[in-house]
């Protein structure tokens, strides 16, 4: 059947199964608007008008976090792909699958400084893993089918379609390609047998050995091998930022989040280990501090499918380019063998032991003082008030931290937050996609009131569609993090972080329709979370809590992990 | 190190942006650029020199690969190869002594008179980087007044053909060269 390009594009997405988009329309995509409006029901697709074109993009990344699917956004030309661009940097720096569309002047107009005209497949592409422009119809539909291979594939990562208005009024007869082709990308799923064999051997040897697992293991959905490898081998186990629940925190074996605001224990475990066995993470700054100081006495082990992470910051001793859950299933065959072959699994009494002797030595604390909230105990009794079974959506600062710190995440894919990119703003709307592909689960955005005033704008958004999302307000009316560095590295000089000119969030919310709470008490926490939790729909809760509260430990930028500040 | 990296890429549109992009979103250096097409249609390929230690050569590598539509990425450097590249002199030849030392220059450089004025020629030279800058060395004293190089191009010598390896006309030559400077 022959049909408008607008309609090709719906047509194909129903093929790739997506079922919601997130979205703001314009004159370059109208013809799209128009067929979303006419069709939309019957292919089965829900489309949510954002307020501003950065929530679609946020909102598609906490999709994907929430679930491993792709993601979909979709843009007009011009302004709306220019203001999508901090989602789009967003989901590359954490790896998220997410197919962007964006509206484009007609292909005539191209070049020619047209109303509403950005190049943006030239804005984009260093921030998308790979972008298209759409120049015939004919390629549409191909062109679409690619964009969401790659996207989901390999390291996963967003991908950019750029339709000139005219690619979505012409018509042509329409069939989807089954399968797609891509001579020049094909990813390295299989870990290749020596070099596993070598790294395993290493593993079975080691005597203070440390599993950290970054994000990799989620996007390859390899809980069951970590866990394996982890109790198989007796291995304490850290994970990143975006690796936190992965393997569960409540474990034994867990030792938390590692780098700047990691434990104190997790850091030493890790400064201190013969053999760091890296699982689709990429020894990011954040992470190793002062790299010529890191791990020192360690042999590497990294496996991640993106050759180009390996021996990128770290020297690496033994090197896997594979899939995370390929080759921990190769890594778990070829202990199996080995065992079997007499080789014998070293003994970590002694590292357990002195493991532990660090974490009872500087345990994670915050002090009580009297009425005054303090964050931390927020978070904590989000943790007991969900059983840690929320999915929790952080923003960016503080209030982050000590929710990576606190919440304790014990089930993959409950966090979402923004951690290559830190982009202030990124919580509430993720917490709405989220919110959006996991109607049956309670979802939580923590936020502190800098990030929530860049995106309060998406209160109308989950008011209209009665998206439940619980906004956890942590307002201590600074730039929190900001403040906190100035405090300690640029001696109190509490240079334009003072935020405390501010709305009254309760009204605010109000005017919206959305349900709101507040508590400016210790003694009003637990019961106010508990009331707006179980209120249905969307409710803010805003928590005023201790102005100046740090977040220790921290390692300062540039220093190494054992010279972190405990307080 | 001085490296010479061979792409094949899918002759798309920006696809010239896509690699330039990256080696200066990370901080590469692309000494010289060139881009043709294969046999292939729709298939081209680019030769890149760049310098770096072993980690940023290592590094240019991978990320290069990692572009979504680079078929191929050869670092030349590794393995035997043939690299050449053109430039084109417009240099002074006027009458007497001085077009005959162009003209004997030429014929040692096997090179090729493509254009002859009154008192100028213009030269087409095609050889490796060495063979290329000791020719310009050599004019110069008599007046070079346009330049135009292409870069290099590079070819792995074919396996069999590296065994019974035939003498390089340009290794020859950077002998010669070599020896008159000093």
């Amino acid at each position: 059947m022959k049909m408008r390009g607008a309609r090709i594009l719906l047509e194909s997405l129903r093929c790739e199964g997506v079922k919601h988009i997130f979205g703001y329309p314009g004159g370059a995509v109208l013809h799209i608007y128009d067929e979303l409006v006419k069709h939309a029901e019957d292919l089965g697709i829900t489309h949510y008008l954002v307020r501003h074109e950065q929530a679609s993009l946020f909102g598609a990344a906490g999709y994907a976090q929430a679930t491993g699917k792709t993601g979909v956004a979709l843009v007009t030309s011009g302004p709306g792909g220019t203001n999508a661009v901090t989602g789009i940097a967003n989901a590359f720096m954490d790896s998220l699958p997410l197919v962007v569309f964006t509206g484009q002047v007609p292909t005539h107009l191209i070049g020619n400084d047209a109303f509403q005209e950005a190049d943006l497949t030239g804005i984009t592409r260093s921030c998308t893993k790979h972008n298209y422009l759409v120049k015939k119809v004919e390629d549409l539909a191909p062109t679409i089918k690619e964009a969401f291979h790659v996207a989901s594939t390999g390291r996963p990562g967003p991908v950019l379609v750029d339709l000139p208005k005219d690619m979505t009024a012409q018509e042509i007869e329409f069939s989807y390609p089954e399968t797609i082709e891509v001579r020049s990308y094909k990813p390295q799923v299989h870990g290749d047998p020596k070099a596993v064999r070598k790294a395993v051997s290493a593993m079975i040897r080691a005597e203070r050995p440390v599993l950290y697992i970054g994000g990799g293991a989620h996007a390859a959905g390899a809980y069951e091998e970590v866990k394996q490898l982890a109790e198989k081998l007796n291995l304490p186990t850290t994970c990143t930022l975006m690796g936190l629940g992965a393997f569960p925190a409540s474990h034994p074996l867990s030792l938390g989040m590692l780098g700047m605001h990691g434990g104190y224990w997790t850091n030493m475990a890790v400064n201190n280990c013969d053999l760091l066995i890296s699982i689709g993470a990429r020894f990011d700054d954040r992470v190793t501090g002062k790299i010529s100081e890191f791990a020192r006495g360690a042999k590497f082990i990294h496996v991640d499918i993106d050759a180009s992470c390996i021996g990128k910051n770290v020297r690496c001793d033994y090197p896997v380019v594979g899939d995370a859950k390929t080759v921990g299933q190769q890594m778990l065959q070829e202990l199996e063998e080995q065992l079997a072959a007499g080789e014998k699994i070293a003994s970590k009494a002694a590292w357990h032991d002195q493991i532990a002797a660090w974490k009872k030595q500087h345990p994670f604390w915050w002090k009580e003082e009297g009425e005054v909230i303090k964050p931390q105990y927020v978070i904590e009794e989000l943790h007991r008030i969900t059983k840690g079974q929320a999915v929790v959506s952080a923003d960016v600062g503080q209030h982050q931290m000590w929710t990576a710190q606190l919440y304790g995440f014990d089930t993959p894919k409950n966090w979402l937050n923004s951690g290559g990119l830190g982009a202030m703003g990124y919580g509430f709307p993720a917490a709405v996609g989220a919110a959006v592909a996991r109607p049956n689960d309670l979802c939580v955005a923590v936020v502190g009131d800098g990030g929530f005033q860049m995106v309060l704008n998406e209160l109308a958004t989950v008011k209209q569609y009665n998206i439940p999302v619980k906004i956890l307000l942590i307002n201590n009316g600074f730039l929190g993090m900001v403040r906190q560095w100035q405090e300690q590295f640029y001696e109190h000089r509490y240079s334009h972080s003072n935020i405390e000119v501010q709305p009254d969030f309760v009204k605010l919310a109000d005017s919206y329709g959305v349900a709101a709470f507040r508590a400016t008490k210790m003694s009003e926490v637990s019961h106010t979370l508990e009331k707006a939790l179980n209120t249905p729909g969307p409710v803010l809760i805003e928590m005023k809590v201790a102005r100046e509260e740090n977040v220790f430990p921290i390692v300062p930028a540039g220093a190494a992990l054992k010279d972190m500040i405990l307080q | 190190m001085r490296h010479t990296i061979s792409l094949l890429v899918e002759n798309e549109y920006g696809m010239l942006t896509r690699v330039a992009g990256l080696f200066s979103a990370r901080g590469y250096q692309i000494d010289t650029l060139n881009v043709a097409p294969t046999l292939e249609e729709g298939v081209s390929r680019m030769t890149i020199t760049t310098h770096g230690n072993d980690h940023v050569i290592q590094q240019i590598l991978q990320q290069s690969h990692k572009l979504i539509k680079v078929i191929e990425v050869t670092d030349m450097t590794a393995s035997p190869h043939v690299e050449r590249e053109m430039v084109m002199l417009t240099v002074n030849a006027h009458q007497g002594e001085q077009r005959q030392e162009v003209l004997s220059l030429v014929e040692i450089f096997r090179a090729k008179v493509v254009d002859v004025n009154p008192d100028s020629f213009i030269l087409e030279m095609t050889g490796n980087a060495e063979k290329v800058n000791a020719f310009i060395e050599l004019l110069k004293p008599i007046g070079i007044t346009d330049i135009v190089r292409t870069g290099p191009v590079a070819m792995t010598r074919v396996a069999h053909v590296k065994a019974q390896r035939l003498k390089d006309e340009d290794e020859e030559f950077s002998e010669l060269t070599l020896n008159e400077k000093v």
